[in-house]
């Protein structure tokens, strides 16, 4: 069932449903993730952990690749004129870039008060509060939060703009890839979507799987998918050049 | 939604003209209006609102295109800070149709939607910081240029997921016009943007009226 326990991978960890996690993933890495169970929501953001001020940028994202989704052949772009990482697989093909994360009032409305003297770590943690945990082990606070991505979930806008959020988008064993093109702080929470109409709180784990990227080839999808992601790699081996670091 | 505002600009209690490629950050308190007023046409006002008394609080564009189920930014539309709050609401719009996700430009984006060589024009976020850095008492910093709106641009978003840039459908003379609920900084960079046919290749000023 987990479709990417790959043979080459260098780590491997479940996260259960309603839990933060982060990594500094190196570039030339490829973090694949899982949907082990079905309707799972992964918040997203990325910093550049030599420099925390350049971070993940959903408008630059969105606006150099003409798009309101993200999938594969997409980039994730820094502030900077930076790729973070390629989308080199999405089995869902719709990455959320607008929901954003719930805080504790909107949870509390929703499936009921967080409340860990009854509920242990099965608790109605809101994502939020999980990535102000988590960016807080490198620094960083609120003023730190920017737009997120959600992967798993699908946020659809109709022609009159109007938003709406698709149930069980994502299908158990559906995964999603994203090659490291930098040196990426990656910091996720797995607590649920804030669109999500369940009637029950979804605790809902994903795996996570770690290992080596092959070299970019000259016809690579991301590469070549605009002109716009063409200097966005070119801006990337300026930048490793600037630091002496390779690819 | 197309809606007029009865308030006479020769009663507002603070009028400023801003030039394009130049900054406004001004405090506008609770109670108080602000039009921006899109003087020739076809202008782009990329703006950010922070808490006056907590600068961690901010405007969020996620939060607020979430809560009222749109993409969109018109009369009505409830601006919300990243702790879920009423900072302003939209009280009048001429244009009827705001942008909250493109952003605004910055030397680096534009090496990636233009071209490498166009990386030392000016562009909205080298305005912000200059503003931050001029503006001191505020105590913001790079970290807090977060995701913005644009005021009188057009950036159509298909049910498919795609997004473009429209053709601009302000005008001249045209504006919004937003009342705050809390004391506010308002950070607006008047866009400077040279490579972009939405405004004519010809950045123009805005100019910002407040009542009380």
């Amino acid at each position: 069932m987990h479709s990417n326990n790959h043979p080459q991978s260098i780590y491997q960890e479940k996260i259960a449903g309603a839990s933060h996690w982060s990594m500094v993933i190196p570039a030339g890495k490829i973090l694949s993730i899982t949907d082990i169970q079905g309707g799972a929501n992964v918040s997203m953001l990325f910093y550049n952990p030599k420099n925390l001020l350049e971070r993940y940028n959903a408008p630059d994202t969105l606006k150099c690749q003409h798009t309101f989704k993200l999938t594969q052949g997409h980039c994730l772009y820094s502030d900077m004129g930076r790729i973070f990482c390629s989308i080199t697989r999405d089995d869902t093909n719709w990455i959320d870039t607008v929901g954003g994360v719930a805080n504790k009032q909107k949870i509390a409305s929703k499936w009921g008060a967080r409340n860990y003297q009854t509920d242990r770590n099965n608790w109605l943690q809101n994502g939020y509060d999980s990535l102000l945990v988590e960016v807080a082990k490198y620094g960083l606070g609120k003023r730190d939060l920017a737009a997120n991505i959600n992967i798993f979930s699908q946020v659809k806008s109709d022609e009159q703009g109007a938003l709406s959020f698709t149930a069980e988008h994502s299908k158990a064993g559906d995964t999603v890839e994203l090659r490291f093109e930098m040196d990426t702080l990656v910091v996720l929470t797995t607590c649920p979507h804030p669109m999500n109409e369940a009637a029950e709180y979804p605790h809902l784990p994903v795996q996570l799987s770690i290992r080596q990227a092959e070299a970019i080839a000259d016809d690579d999808q991301c590469l070549n998918s605009s002109a716009e992601n063409g200097r966005g790699f070119e801006n990337n081996r300026r930048y490793v050049c600037q630091h002496g670091a390779q690819l | 939604m197309i809606v007029n505002s009865p308030l006479k600009a020769e009663q507002a209690c603070r009028r400023d003209i801003v030039l394009a490629g130049d900054y406004y950050m001004q405090i506008v308190k609770a109670g108080q209006t602000l039009r921006i007023l899109d003087v020739e046409g076809n202008q782009a006002a990329d703006t950010l609102f922070y808490n006056a008394h907590d600068i961690s609080e901010r405007y969020s564009a996620i939060d607020t295109i979430r809560e009222q189920g749109n993409v969109y930014l018109s009369t009505g539309t409830k601006l919300l800070s990243n702790e879920g709050n009423l900072m302003l609401e939209i009280t009048a719009d001429t244009c009827g149709r705001h942008d909250t996700l493109g952003g605004a430009c910055a030397t680096e984006s534009n090496t990636v939607r233009y071209a490498l060589e166009k990386k030392c024009m000016h562009a909205c976020r080298d305005s912000w910081l200059l503003a931050l850095a001029e503006n001191p008492q505020f105590g913001l910093n790079k970290r807090d240029i977060t995701h913005n709106i644009n005021f009188f641009m057009n950036v159509p978003v298909s049910p498919e997921g795609g997004l473009s840039f429209a053709d601009g459908i302000s005008g001249a003379g045209k504006y919004v016009q937003l009342t705050a609920a809390m004391d506010v900084i308002v950070l607006l960079s008047n866009c400077p943007q040279l490579n972009n046919p939405c405004n004519g290749y010809n950045p123009t000023a805005v100019e910002m009226i407040v009542w009380d």
